[in-house]
């Protein structure tokens, strides 16, 4: 569920974007070891370490030999530290005949990631800005439809999308079902609801004079949206670009069904290696397997944990 | 050599003058551990044999996963060259809509109707007398697995049927070892209901429900004493939280569960564990009271692309799943039973010897597959799986699956 | 503002009177940049949804045919237990998700809006989760929870041998287990978007509560809560989209059992459709749900976009 709207809503008068920047703004906590002070950090500490024990048991298991795990339980530490998992699940493990591990549907992910996160945040770039400042008689009513959109379990919407893709391509004459541009115009599809709105608010953020002035200066509707809102879009652009790189590169449902098997993404080889059960569960295979693959967006999110915030405090609390 | 010689006059028959390289893309979800294995030497076969080459698109997950992938790209026009599907009445439909390749002439060429065996397979592939799909192997669910070391630790005999099987129970419990060993899947419990349905209720009763959908047999007596024994199956199958159905396959190969009741495909995993059939582990076809067996298996399908290259390829494809040689090696790998009678299997032991055995004395049933729509198939299922996992009274069971029987077609 | 005067002095000679040049080219570049998304509205979703209720009346099975059965494909829906049971399900996942959800993102924000040291670090933590997929989540989850190697397996090792915690072979509390699993994977971005509200309000709104002697937690409740009002819409929202499509948790952590005591409305309509290969059986499942996101929703636009316009 990366498709997270951040659904509008605040009609605040103030500028929450810079106020984030400024940092916290609750009460101030005494600098002592108050009882306050101790049941806060308790508190975060304690949920913090709910929050760090999946990846603690991944990390551990994933460098366990099948041995030890049988033999303990999946919270002790490794007896014994063996990179094997890692091995075999980027390069060797088998799903069918192919036994290349993970390492065949990365880069297919790469490609499929790029072109569709440049395509969708585009798209709903545009749109966004024209939502908020070019509104025209019945544009908020598509933008409706659009959002309830939001709401559609994708499954539903599997068999309508190929036939679309099949009719639209037969139209214009090129093979979109089963083609990387089919993919990347379904990712771009269904990440529009979520991504129009984010825009669209955050466009609507931006004061009406500075639109209204390049207007009067003769700027028009692509002069506007280069020369003024892009330059300002940094924020939003990053809440954009962490959601689109996790919700694609996380997603199985598209990759499979509008692929082929030679360019199936990475999540495809997960599903394979984890519910291929050859004789005994490898759970250490299947760990490592699974911590490669959340590797890209949990770094993104990582270095980028405090522009996300920002980026959401623009975006979706200012309407 | 024989094959390269039937391949040619496939060729010829098709009328390629030159056969042309194609890869071929070809739809599966077999990934665990034996069919890998057996997939690996379908794809052996064809790089070797052919010009062609096999791209691999296997699917793990089951059907459920696989199918609607499969599905999706034949409607969208960029079908795989080649799908497996377990054959019956799950393709019935691709045919109607003139979606799948008729593989008549191969059929014929190949003599597809003197050599399959039981012929209740290539009928599941002929409709209107055209032939639309390859079998290639014989998969029976009849099947109860035990593991002799438990019985051993719990000193006690090793089973011969069902009520021994029950009578021993409370020994092996008391050796705190869970009788029989059920994975938490739906299809796993309902397939066991199947087998049992058979084994107990005897052939006649099960024909009348599954073929021409009598309620009324499926509300009577004999049923009535199928459902009790799957209740006690449920108990006894208390205590084994596994999911998959290899795991509780596992149970019994590590002795931890007595027995299990799955396909022949269970046996593959014996293989792999490298146990010997008789010695470490024993197996009653029909539960050792009805010896008979549920032919029922996979097939591959070939989608219509309009191109005429492609088209042969299609075709030598499926003359080489049914050729001998790929037969044997298939078959072998995947613990399943050859579709040609005219084969040997290189590594035959005791429990193949006695499917085989059953094969040729015709002791045969269709499988539920062939004569189900994958709808009440699904039914049944989610009733069986309820029934399993919860304390459903007999008489409750009973009741909704004779529904699930009336409604079905 | 070096873009705003560069613009200026290009158009410098143009006179500033409310006159718009190029009025037909700037009336027609927002329809046309607004054309993708018109048509993903109109083919797509709209067309698509239409589409899905169309078949509903059919006796579709593998494939997409039109002949036509009426409402008999909801009527057996409804006499469906696995459909009742899904939505029992979701009705209980939905609540404890909606409720949780919101109350653990707002406290963790409220206590790291507390000048935390660490607040970098904390944030991280919580978030991160998010980064990983339902099948993920449902995967470790699934693990974490089983009774031999997991917690219960643990708390065992340690001494106290009748100690059961066994969610996910109990159908009693199955939902639960997968509702610990949803909500360590979800609370992290409400957490951000209450944080986010939280920055939002002003500085002078708690030194006059601290002025006035208000207890801290009273100032949450009366003043602070209350302000954030729209970050809570937002944040309620957004889980009820998600609870509503909570398919591949299930499927990864439970597939529906033990028995049908964790099947899900999504699901439902996934195995019908591909499984059962009765796609009408599951475009009605799909309606039903569709309709339920229309009652939702419509009252939520209806507040959000309405007054200026019918929605």
């Amino acid at each position: 569920m990366s498709d997270i709207g951040m659904l509008n809503t605040v009609k605040a008068a103030e500028d929450p974007v810079r106020r984030v920047l400024d940092g916290p703004r609750g009460a101030r906590p005494k600098r002592t070891f108050s009882r306050t002070n101790i049941f806060l950090y308790g508190t975060l500490i304690v949920v913090a370490l709910y929050y760090l024990l999946p990846l603690y048991v991944m990390l551990v298991t994933s460098v366990k030999g099948m041995p030890e795990i049988r033999a303990g339980n999946v919270f002790a530490p490794p007896l014994e530290i063996t990179f094997q998992p890692w091995v075999k699940a980027w390069a060797e493990a088998c799903t069918g005949v192919n036994c290349e591990g993970l390492s065949r549907g990365f880069w297919n992910s790469v490609r499929i990631l790029i072109p569709s996160v440049l395509l969708s945040i585009s798209i709903a770039l545009v749109s966004g800005y024209t939502l908020s400042k070019w509104k025209f008689k019945g544009s908020e009513v598509f933008f409706t439809i659009l959002i309830v959109g939001a709401f559609i379990p994708y499954q539903v919407m599997l068999y309508p999308i190929v036939i679309i893709l099949r009719d639209v391509g037969n139209f214009l004459g090129v093979q979109l079902f089963g083609s990387l541009t089919g993919l990347v115009l379904v990712h771009s599809v269904f990440g529009m609801p979520i991504l129009t709105l984010l825009f669209r608010n955050y466009f609507a953020s931006i004061p009406e004079e500075l639109f209204k002035a390049a207007r009067v200066d003769g700027a028009g509707f692509w002069g506007i949206l280069f020369r003024i809102m892009l330059p300002m879009s940094l924020p939003i652009l990053v809440v954009a670009i962490i959601l689109q790189v996790t919700g694609i590169w996380n997603d199985f449902l598209f990759g499979v069904v509008y692929t082929r098997a030679d360019s199936y993404p990475m999540t495809v080889q997960l599903n394979n290696i984890v519910n291929s059960v050859q004789g005994i569960k490898e759970y250490n295979v299947n760990m490592a397997a699974t911590l490669l693959t959340g590797l890209v967006p949990l770094f993104v999110y990582f270095v980028s944990g405090k522009l996300f915030v920002r980026g959401i405090a623009a975006g979706a609390v200012k309407g | 050599m024989k094959l390269t010689t039937k391949l040619l006059g496939l060729t010829a028959l098709v009328g390629a003058t030159q056969a042309q390289a194609v890869e071929m893309e070809v739809m599966h979800w077999w990934t665990s551990g034996g069919e890998a294995a057996a997939v690996a030497k379908f794809a052996e076969a064809l790089n070797n044999n052919t010009e062609h080459t096999w791209v691999d698109g296997a699917i793990a997950g089951g059907g459920d996963v696989a199918r609607p992938v499969m599905v999706s790209r034949i409607i969208g026009g960029d079908p795989p060259a080649a799908f497996q599907f377990n054959h019956g009445r799950q393709a019935e439909e691709l045919i109607e809509a003139g979606l799948l390749l008729d593989l008549t002439d191969v059929a014929e060429a190949e003599g597809w109707e003197d050599i399959v065996n039981p012929p209740s397979l290539l009928d599941a592939c002929t409709v209107d007398g055209r032939v639309y799909c390859a079998p290639v192997n014989i998969h029976s669910w009849q099947w109860l697995w035990l593991s002799n070391d438990a019985y051993e630790q719990a000193g006690v005999e090793v089973p011969t049927n069902w009520e021994e099987f029950v009578a021993a129970a409370p020994a092996l419990r008391e050796a705190g070892i869970t009788p029989l060993a059920m994975g938490g899947q739906s299809w796993q419990q309902s397939g066991a209901f199947g087998v049992m349905a058979i084994a107990l209720a005897g052939e006649e009763a099960w024909l009348a429900v599954n073929q021409d959908k009598d309620a009324e047999v499926a509300r009577g007596e004999d049923y009535t004493r199928v459902f009790q024994a799957f209740a006690d199956a449920r108990d006894l199958a208390d205590g084994l939280d596994v999911q998959d159905w290899n795991q509780a396959t596992n149970a019994v190969i590590e002795g931890t569960a007595g027995g299990q009741i799955m396909g022949d495909w269970a046996q593959g995993e014996f293989a792999v564990a490298g146990m010997t059939a008789g010695e470490d582990y024993t197996c009653l076809p029909g539960l050792g009271n009805t010896a008979v067996l549920s032919t029922g298996g996979d097939a591959f399908y070939f989608p219509v692309t309009g191109d005429p290259e492609i088209e042969a390829a299609q075709k030598e494809l499926a003359a080489l799943l049914l050729s001998p040689e790929v037969q044997v090696a298939f078959n072998s790998a995947k613990g399943s039973l050859p579709i040609r009678g005219d084969v040997d299997l290189t590594t035959v032991n005791d429990c193949t010897t006695r499917g085989l055995e059953l094969l040729a004395g015709d002791n045969v049933l269709p499988d539920g597959n062939l004569l189900l729509t994958q709808d009440t198939i699904t039914q049944t299922n989610d009733l069986m799986t309820e029934f399993f996992n919860s304390d459903m009274s007999v008489e409750d069971v009973q009741e909704q699956y004779a529904q699930i029987i009336e409604n079905a077609n | 503002m070096a873009i705003a005067e560069d613009a200026g002095a290009r158009a410098a000679p143009r006179e500033q009177t409310v006159r718009r040049p190029n009025r037909l080219l700037r009336n027609l570049w927002p329809k046309f940049a607004l054309l993708p998304m018109i048509a993903t509205a109109v083919v797509v979703f709209l067309g698509g949804t239409l589409w899905t209720v169309v078949y509903s009346f059919t006796s579709s099975g593998l494939l997409p045919r039109r002949n036509w059965v009426g409402l008999d494909q909801y009527d057996r829906l409804w006499s469906t237990t696995k459909w009742i049971v899904s939505i029992q399900n979701l009705a209980l996942y939905g609540v404890f998700s909606l409720v949780f959800t919101l109350v653990i993102g707002f406290t963790l924000a409220a206590l790291l809006d507390r000048k935390v040291r660490g607040e970098d670090v904390f944030r991280t933590i919580f978030l991160y989760p998010f980064a990983l997929s339902f099948i993920v989540t449902g995967l470790v989850w699934q693990w974490i929870l089983n009774p031999d190697f997991g917690i219960q397996g643990v708390v065992r090792e340690w001494g106290w041998e009748s100690f059961t915690f066994n969610p996910l072979n109990d159908p009693d509390i199955v939902m639960f287990g997968l509702l610990i699993a949803g909500l360590w994977q979800g609370t992290g971005l409400i957490m951000c978007i209450m944080l986010a509200g939280l920055r939002g309000i002003d500085d002078d709104i708690w030194k006059a509560t601290r002025v006035d002697g208000i207890p801290t937690w009273k100032t949450y409740v009366q003043v602070i809560i209350p302000m954030m009002r729209p970050v809570f819409v937002t944040a309620v929202v957004l889980i009820a989209s998600g609870i509503i499509k909570l398919y591949d948790l299930v499927v990864a952590q439970t597939s529906g059992g033990p028995g049908i005591s964790s099947e899900v409305p999504a699901k439902y309509v996934m195995v019908s459709m591909f499984g059962a290969q009765n796609l009408g059986q599951g475009f009605a499942a799909s309606t039903m749900m569709l309709l339920s996101v229309v009652i939702i929703l419509i009252p939520w636009a209806y507040l959000e976009f309405g007054g200026r316009r019918r929605v």
